[in-house]
């Protein structure tokens, strides 16, 4: 449990978004933008802010600015708006925000900061305009303002019964000062209306009609279709091709080599584009394309070698680097004295991001201006750049295409998943890097086993548990040897640090946190939960094995843990608060029945994850039959996340993070030798499907804490808790994953 | 030239004649409903209707379209606009959380519904299990199934 925010993930807010919170109002308000300037007169329309426009004939528009990759944000954020404008949903229409971040503040998709970050800056900039409206309706009634109250987009004089819909008030309020936003009152909690209902997701309806809506959808007239062939070793780079006869084969218009960025290579790899009138024609092309690439640098990765090695390091109960150790206290001395110890030792494997919409951008550069529309998870920094190596802005289209970023557009489609894959932009600046050398519009297409094999990668990892107990049972000390890795020889890869503040070292008598950073070609990136869906494994599984050791209880070890009065006081609504965490986990083990009798083969397994601020229990609970077929029937999860917004999409991201949790750790892991992935397409990479996937029964604890978000913080506690009940279920400790290599199935 | 009829109009392409029936519908026909999403049958996001059974447009060569009839998500509507079922149970239950497997989810479901009006989760199952949802909100996608099934036995036409 990281007690804040994933550290990368703070490096990357603090540079590209200033510090959290509160921090757009300034720009937000009374700025307009560009798009909702031109167009039909809007003479009469209220537009108090960017955000909102309300037409006379009681038409609201209502942007929604960051993107839409899965995680309903292009619902949730307009209904914070909506709710403290009073606006009734039916006369609400949702407008995707174009990228411009001086108007709209950051707009990123990523660490489930949209709901957090923009909690209060939203309920300002729709509190801004319900103060406007119901000032003109004071006017117009000469009566006080606080007189008038507000609902379903009319203000009502309540003494008198008088009424006016905000359309009719429209152009009056707009002639009224736009209010400071942070002097407007906020509504209390418990007078909203449309906050904790649930909506559906705003795109619903042209999903289900096949409209197009996301990056692969995107034409222009006269448009061509690309594809590009990397190295399959990163760092490869192309000696020869046979670009003649790639030419002249039907329907491709040009093939050319691309040197890639040297200082980048994640960025822009080497390779070849084929342009053609189809992306069959440029599939077949790329098909077809004979290249032969130097190799002297390029990455020679081994995923059998770094296995072996990292097996040998975990011998050692230190590694190389302390991250945390308990003040003026002897770890190696606490374990000497301790009753009992126990030790294990838990790793897991390289996965893909895998969304179903593998990577595409459509690009067109006309003279010195360049457009780009892709599905991507960060529009808003992509006119910066940043890699695995963390934060990292860099002008990309000034230097390797010298067009300069404000003569650079970028919209943002809808992404079919991202899952952290598209908070890289590698595909965008490829489609720019191709666009550059076509007089055309040009969509880049990927095929799967691109995708699979030009990721991000969630890192592999290994850890080397030790705990020790005291006689009554205690757990008095905890050491955690974590191997990881580094690209660059002195920071750990994204999402493979581990802080100091990682659950339960602090709140052990005497703990340590140290690691080992192996280094590694092979990209990797923060893939869902970044670190914690991982960590939670180890660690959640390993205190079951101690509490196990113990002869104690695993919801009594666990909560005796949080109860530990060294707990760390919590920093703030982000960070670990115990009390929240205790809350949870009593709730989840008694909606499961905790310590019910289960049928013969049936287990419960429990685990506590915190991340993003939400913190979350869940109970799993699984049967193994004699073929070694693990089945989850139904997990229960209660989480915290303060007030809930959208409690469809809130139940809806929990169920998805859950199954995408089961379906990671029973069957998916990537191999890796001479820096090449091996896996390529769904045959081998083996998502879970519809028959295997449980039950999942969603409880909301919802604290007076600010709202957090949901994409990703359900899924780290439930590998543990699915791991835990199959140890209760067969007494057969799992420690590793994916379960499939084990001989386990679904 | 191959002739084909789909969504109930009939279409002429002149296609390579290896050119998967995926590609000719996004690229060449301009249906864009139809997803892209493994090239190989295995995720089922490119299911399409031919002549009432589903298949995965992706590795459907165009050659062996000739004279078929195809049925895409653009076409599952009633041609006066009204919903299918399932499309009504889909946005009334929120199943979708990226959308992008969805038109191929509907496809599967619409075929299973059409040649078993009340299917059990087993039968669901059977016929969903080629559809990879990777946000995996496969419990709504069931739940919306039976939904709909309920709503056909009310006699709404699939």
């Amino acid at each position: 449990m990281n007690t804040q925010v994933n550290i990368s993930r703070r490096a990357i807010l603090n540079l590209s978004a200033g510090a959290a919170g509160g921090l757009m109002l300034g720009v937000f308000v009374g700025a307009t933008p560009k798009a909702a300037q031109a167009g039909v007169s809007t003479s009469a329309a209220f537009k108090p802010n960017a955000f909102i426009t309300i037409m006379p004939d009681g038409h609201i528009t209502i942007m929604s600015k960051n993107p839409e990759i899965g995680q309903g944000i292009k619902t949730s954020l307009p209904m914070i708006i909506a709710e403290e404008l009073d606006a009734a949903w039916s006369d609400v229409e949702i407008v995707e925000a174009p990228t411009n971040e001086k108007v709209y503040g950051h707009q990123f998709a990523g660490g489930s900061l949209s709901v957090f970050m923009n909690w209060k800056p939203l309920r300002q900039v729709g509190a801004t305009a319900r103060t406007m409206l119901v000032e003109a309706a004071a006017n117009e009634w000469r009566v006080p303002a606080n007189e008038c109250t507000t609902a379903n987009s009319v203000v009502t004089h309540t003494p008198s019964g008088r009424q006016l819909t905000y359309a009719a008030l429209a152009g009056k309020a707009a002639a009224l000062p736009v209010p400071d936003a942070k002097t407007v009152a906020l509504k209390n909690r418990s007078d909203f209306k449309l906050l904790g209902t649930r909506i559906g997701g705003v795109d619903n309806e042209k999903i289900v009609t096949g409209q197009p809506l996301f990056g692969i959808d995107k034409t222009l007239p006269g448009m061509l279709y690309a594809a590009y062939e990397r190295c399959p070793a990163l760092g490869g780079r192309v000696k020869s091709a046979n670009l003649d006869q790639i030419k002249k084969m039907p329907g491709v218009k040009d093939a050319f080599v691309i040197d890639g960025n040297k200082k980048y290579p994640t960025l822009l790899r080497p390779g070849v584009a084929i342009v053609a009138d189809t992306t069959w024609a440029a599939f077949q092309a790329k098909a077809a394309l004979q290249v032969e690439w130097d190799e002297t640098d390029a990455s020679k990765d081994s995923w059998s070698a770094i296995q072996a090695q990292a097996h040998d390091l975990g011998q050692k109960p230190r590694g190389e680097n302390v991250v945390f150790a308990t003040k003026d206290k002897d770890v190696d001395a606490a374990f000497k004295t301790a009753a009992k110890t126990v030790k294990a030792f838990y790793h897991y494997p390289f996965v893909p991001h895998a969304p179903l919409e593998p990577q595409n951008a459509t690009a067109w550069r006309r003279g010195d201006k360049l457009d780009i529309w892709a599905p991507t998870q960060i529009p808003g920094t992509a006119l910066g750049m940043f890699d695995s190596l963390g934060i990292v802005f860099y002008p990309f289209f000034q230097d390797e295409l010298g067009i300069a970023a404000e003569n650079v557009t970028i919209t943002p489609t809808r992404s079919g998943g991202g899952f952290g894959r598209r908070g890289w932009n590698d595909f965008l600046c490829e489609a720019a890097a191709i666009a550059a050398r076509v007089d055309a519009p040009v969509k880049l297409q990927w095929t799967r086993a691109d995708d699979m094999r030009h990721d991000q990668y969630r890192a592999g990892g290994f850890h080397a548990l030790e705990g020790g107990l005291d006689d009554k049972g205690k757990l008095v000390a905890f050491r955690n040897h974590f191997i990881t890795f580094t690209a660059n020889g002195k920071t750990p890869v994204a999402g493979g640090g581990m802080a100091a503040s990682e659950f339960p070292a602090q709140f052990v008598d005497t703990a340590e946190i140290s690691q080992t950073m192996l280094p590694l070609r092979t990209p990797c990136g923060f893939w869902r939960a970044p670190g914690s869906n991982v960590f939670a494994f180890a660690i959640q599984g390993f205190i079951h094995e101690m509490a196990t050791a113990a002869g104690r209880d695993h919801l009594e070890f666990l909560l005796s843990i949080m109860n530990d009065p060294r707990a760390p006081e919590p920093k703030g609504p982000n960070s670990l608060n115990t009390a929240r965490a205790i809350a949870v986990t009593k709730l989840a083990a008694e909606k499961a029945g905790w310590g019910r009798k289960m049928p013969a083969g049936h287990g419960l397994g429990l685990a506590f994850y915190f991340s993003h601020a939400a913190h979350i229990a869940e109970v799993a609970e699984v049967s193994v039959d004699k073929n070694n077929k693990v089945r989850v029937h139904k997990v229960w999860v209660a989480a915290d996340v303060g007030p809930i917004v959208n409690r469809s999409g809130a139940e809806s991201q929990v169920q998805g993070s859950v199954i995408d949790g089961i379906s990671t750790m029973m069957n998916l892991g990537l191999t890796i030798e001479k820096g090449r992935i091996q896996e390529s397409n769904f045959d081998t990479y083996n998502m879970l499907r519809m028959p295997h996937a449980p039950e999942v029964e969603v409880h909301f604890i919802e604290s007076d804490n600010p709202p957090s978000g949901l994409g990703e913080p359900a899924l780290p506690p439930i590998a543990p808790a699915v791991a835990n009940a199959i140890f209760a279920a067969t007494g057969q400790r799992v420690r590793s994953m994916p379960l499939s290599l084990a001989g386990m199935t679904v | 030239m191959i002739h084909l009829k789909i969504n109930g109009t009939m279409r002429e392409v002149s296609v390579d004649p290896a050119t998967p029936l995926l590609w000719v519908l996004r690229d060449t026909l301009g249906l864009l409903g139809t997803k892209f999403g493994c090239g190989i049958a295995m995720c089922g996001a490119c299911t399409v209707h031919v002549n009432g059974t589903p298949v995965r447009a992706c590795s459907t060569p165009i050659a062996q379209m000739n004279g078929a009839e195809i049925t895409t998500i653009e076409g599952l509507a009633r041609p006066d606009g009204k919903l299918h079922p399932l499309q009504k149970a889909w946005v009334a239950l929120d199943v979708p959380q990226c959308g992008y497997c969805q038109s191929g989810q509907i496809m599967s479901a619409a075929a299973l519904l059409h040649h078993n009006p009340k299917p059990t989760d087993a039968d669901i199952d059977d016929a969903m299990v080629g559809n990879i949802c990777r946000c995996a909100t496969y419990i709504r996608i069931r739940k919306a199934i039976h939904e709909a099934a309920v709503e056909l036995a009310k006699g709404e036409p699939a």
